[in-house]
């Protein structure tokens, strides 16, 4: 698996390098219009929050090939204060910031697959992945 | 590091704008307080944000826009998004963000003339 794209974030401006390097991947695997701007959407809100709640993390993108399925894949990782009830943040609506709680619900939304694993006191992992159609 | 300003244009009482560039978090708050301020200095009965350009409007661009919607309001001056591109579309219904309160047109130009057409404002009946 390699990673064509590696961000770090460490302010607002990486939130748009980190999505707009993700589109750049979509667009070269093929992925039509839509789902280039429902990735890079994903990518804009998981980075906010690394940005918003961890203060720093980074966002790679992978290219995914599976018995002749090709998708991407996001990782982003933060060393973050960590999620403790990660259900509720899950839930719509739900936000400690002024943000409108539609973060990562949304997120998991315009991916196909979505994996969230967080430790309190450690950090913040999400995994997710959108398969070309 | 400043942000890149928008232009903010004046065509009788409306002022119209067109977000042309990849908006960051902190350009799109200095945004909306440059229009907040220019709708008081001119008055301006409407505004026009064109969205043509804009291949992205994630939650906080899209709380945004719903702020400006608001505040603009508070002022007694509407807003209409125009030019929305179908996947910004998309994106915004499954993100979760309908944006009920904003009045949309298909572009810049059936935008500006809902405001010719109904000079007390959209959504108010003429005698």
């Amino acid at each position: 698996m390699s990673s064509p794209s590696d961000v770090t974030i460490r302010s607002d401006l990486d939130i748009v390098i980190a999505r707009t390097s993700a589109r750049d991947v979509a667009k070269r695997l093929g992925f039509g219009a839509i789902d280039q701007a429902r990735i890079a959407t994903a990518v804009s809100e998981l980075a906010r929050n690394i940005f918003l709640y961890a203060g720093s993390g980074t966002v790679s993108v992978h290219l995914l090939d599976r018995l002749g399925r090709c998708g991407i894949e996001i990782v982003c990782q933060d060393q973050g204060p960590g999620i403790a009830d990660i259900p509720l943040v899950m839930q719509d609506g739900y936000s400690t910031s002024r943000g409108m709680g539609m973060g990562l619900p949304g997120a998991k939304r315009l991916m196909d697959e979505f994996d969230l694993r967080s430790q309190v006191g450690a950090g913040t992992t999400v995994i997710c992945r959108k398969w070309r159609r | 590091m400043d942000a890149l300003r928008i232009p903010i244009l004046k065509i009788g009482n409306t002022l119209i704008t067109s977000i042309q560039t990849e908006l960051h978090d902190a350009s799109a708050v200095q945004f909306k307080d440059d229009l907040l301020e220019r709708i008081h200095t001119t008055r301006a009965q409407g505004v026009v944000i064109d969205l043509t350009a804009v291949d992205l409007v994630d939650s906080f661009i899209g709380r945004l826009i719903s702020d400006i919607g608001a505040m603009c309001g508070l002022m007694g001056t509407q807003v209409v998004l125009t030019g929305i591109q179908p996947a910004v579309a998309i994106t915004l219904v499954e993100l979760g963000l309908e944006l009920p309160r904003i009045h949309t047109a298909l572009n810049l130009e059936k935008g500006l003339a809902l405001f010719q057409s109904k000079p007390e404002g959209i959504g108010h009946e003429q005698p």
